[in-house]
C-alpha cells in the first residue's frame, strides 16, 4: 500500500489556496522584498505565487530548475540575494505555522522550497 | 470520448484530453501559454454545455458568470460548445437618445440597443462611431432599472470621440457596439457582504450602476462609495449620490477633493486615501476599484494588504492606450474614460 503524497497529506489545491493569500499578502507588505513585487498585474502575481506553492506541497507541477532560472534572472540583476530568499522562506514558514500545519509536513514543503534556492538566485 | 463545438467545428476530445489538447491536435488555432491553469492565457468562452470545475479553479467568480475557462484544464464530461472570447463580442447597433452636460467637461451619453444588451451594471462596451472610431466608455445604467444604456463620457484635451459626442452627436445617430466586457460588477449571493467602491474622475459611472443594481437586489451589508476628483466640479454626481444615499441608509457616500479646498460636505484628500483610513480592515470586504490606473493599481495593492482577498478585488483601470500599438489578446483601451 502506498503512503499519501505529502501534497495529499497537506490538503491538496484546496490546502494551496488557503495559503496563497496568507503567503503573498506577507510577502507584499514586507517592505524589503516589495521592491521586487512592483509590477502591475497582481492577479499574474498571485497565479505564479500559486504555482510555487503547489510545487513546495509537492503536487502537480512542471517547473524545471531552466524555468526557475530564467524568471528570476530579472529580480537577481535587480539585487535579489540570499537574505530576500531567506526572507521569503520565512514568510512560508510562518504561513504554514498559521495554518496550523504539522511541523514534520512543514520541514518537507521548506526542504523543497529550499532546493530551489541555487536556480532562484542564479548560482 | 466527448464532441467540442469550437466556433462551430467539431472535435472529438479522447479520453482524458484536455480541449486545448484536442483542439490544437486538430489544428485550430487557440492562444495558450503555461498548459498548467495558470497564465490564464487559453481563456474561452462556454456558450452550451458542463464546464468541469477544475477548468475554473483559478478565475475569479465574475469570469467564471461569464462563462469563461480555461481550456488546457478542461477534461470535458459531457459536449460542450465554446468559442474564443473575441469571438463572442460582436458588434451590435444602437442610436444615440440624448447628450446631456452633466459638468463642464463631463457629459451623459444615453443610447438604445436595436436589441436588447444583456449586461450587468459596471461592465464597460467599445462604442463605434460610423467611420470606425472607437472608444470604451463604462455603463451607468442598470439592466433591470433602466431601459437605455447610459455612459459618463469626460472631454479630453483633443480627444476625437469624446469631441464628436459634445459637439455633434444629435438624437438619431447611429453608433456601434461591442460588449458587453469587463469584471467590475455585482453578484448577488451574499447579502451580508461589505462592499467598498471607489472611483476616480468618470470612474463612478460603473460604481453608481453597481451599487444602485445591489441595493435593487436587496443587499443588506453596507456599501461604501467614494468619489475622488482633484476639483468639486469633478464630483459631477453628487447631487445624485445624496439623493441615493438619502433614500437607501446603507449606502455611504464620500465625495473627496484632493487640488482644492474642501467646501462642507466635501471629504479634502485623496478617495482612495481616505477610503483606507476610514476602513483598515477589509477582511470579508468586496472591493471595486475604477479610474485613474495609478489610483487603482495602488488601491488594489492596499486593499489586498488590508485583508481583501484578490479575487474579491475587482479593478478597473482607465488605461489611456493607444488600439494600434496593443496587439495583445484581449487587451482594451480605456481612451476616453477619465
Amino acid at each position: 500500500m502506498s503512503e499519501a503524497s505529502l501534497y495529499e497529506r497537506l490538503g491538496g489545491a484546496a490546502a494551496v489556496d488557503a495559503a496563497v493569500d496568507i503567503f503573498y499578502r506577507r510577502v507584499l507588505a514586507d517592505t524589503a522584498l516589495s521592491r521586487f513585487f512592483d509590477s502591475t498585474d497582481m492577479d499574474n502575481q498571485r497565479a505564479k505565487q500559486k504555482a510555487f506553492l503547489t510545487m513546495a506541497f509537492g503536487g502537480p507541477n512542471t517547473y524545471t530548475g531552466k524555468d526557475l532560472r530564467q524568471a528570476h534572472k530579472p529580480l537577481v540583476d535587480k539585487g535579489m540575494n540570499g537574505s530576500h530568499f531567506d526572507s521569503v522562506a520565512g514568510h512560508l514558514a510562518a504561513t504554514l505555522k498559521q495554518l496550523g500545519v504539522p511541523e514534520n509536513l512543514s520541514g518537507e514543503v521548506l526542504a523543497i522550497a529550499g532546493s530551489t534556492r541555487d536556480d532562484v538566485l542564479n548560482r | 470520448m466527448q464532441e467540442i463545438l469550437y466556433s462551430g467545428k467539431r472535435v472529438l476530445c479522447e479520453e482524458g484530453e484536455t480541449v486545448l489538447a484536442a483542439l490544437l491536435r486538430h489544428g485550430l488555432d487557440l492562444p495558450y501559454s503555461c498548459r498548467k491553469g495558470t497564465c490564464l492565457t487559453c481563456m474561452v468562452r462556454a456558450v452550451d454545455g458542463t464546464v468541469p470545475e477544475a477548468a475554473r479553479r483559478n478565475l475569479k467568480t465574475t469570469e467564471i458568470e461569464r462563462g469563461l475557462f480555461l481550456a488546457c484544464q478542461c477534461v470535458p464530461v459531457a459536449p460542450l460548445a465554446l468559442m474564443p472570447v473575441r469571438d463572442a463580442e460582436n458588434f451590435g447597433r444602437a442610436t444615440i437618445r440624448d447628450v446631456t452636460r452633466l459638468a463642464s467637461d463631463v457629459c451623459r451619453v444615453v443610447i438604445r440597443p436595436a436589441t436588447a444588451l444583456y449586461y450587468r451594471a459596471g461592465q464597460f462596451i467599445n462604442l463605434r462611431r460610423r467611420d470606425g472610431l472607437m472608444r470604451s466608455y463604462s455603463i451607468a445604467s442598470v439592466p433591470r432599472l433602466d431601459r437605455d444604456i447610459e455612459m459618463h463620457v469626460k472631454r479630453l484635451p483633443g480627444g476625437e470621440m469624446s469631441g464628436w459626442l459634445f459637439e455633434q452627436a444629435e438624437h438619431g445617430d447611429e453608433v456601434g457596439f461591442q460588449g458587453p466586457n469587463g469584471n467590475c460588477f455585482y453578484i448577488p449571493g451574499r447579502s451580508d457582504q461589505p462592499l467598498l467602491l471607489i472611483g476616480t474622475g468618470t470612474g463612478v459611472a460603473p460604481l453608481v450602476g453597481l451599487a444602485r443594481d445591489a441595493l435593487h437586489a436587496g443587499h443588506a451589508g453596507p456599501i461604501h462609495l467614494y468619489h475622488g476628483s482633484r476639483r468639486v466640479e469633478g464630483l459631477y454626481f453628487n447631487g445624485a449620490l445624496h439623493a441615493l444615499s438619502g433614500r437607501h441608509p446603507s449606502l455611504h457616500y464620500h465625495a473627496c477633493v484632493s487640488g482644492e479646498a474642501a467646501p462642507t460636505g466635501f471629504r479634502s484628500g485623496r478617495a482612495d486615501e481616505a477610503a483606507f483610513s476610514d476602513l483598515p480592515d477589509l477582511a470579508g470586504w468586496r472591493v471595486y476599484l475604477c479610474g485613474y490606473p495609478v489610483m487603482v493599481r495602488t488601491a488594489q495593492k492596499r486593499a489586498y494588504l488590508a485583508g481583501a482577498a484578490l479575487s474579491e478585488i475587482m479593478a478597473d483601470p482607465f488605461d489611456l492606450r493607444d488600439k494600434r500599438a496593443t496587439p495583445r489578446r484581449n487587451a482594451v483601451e480605456r481612451a476616453d474614460v477619465w
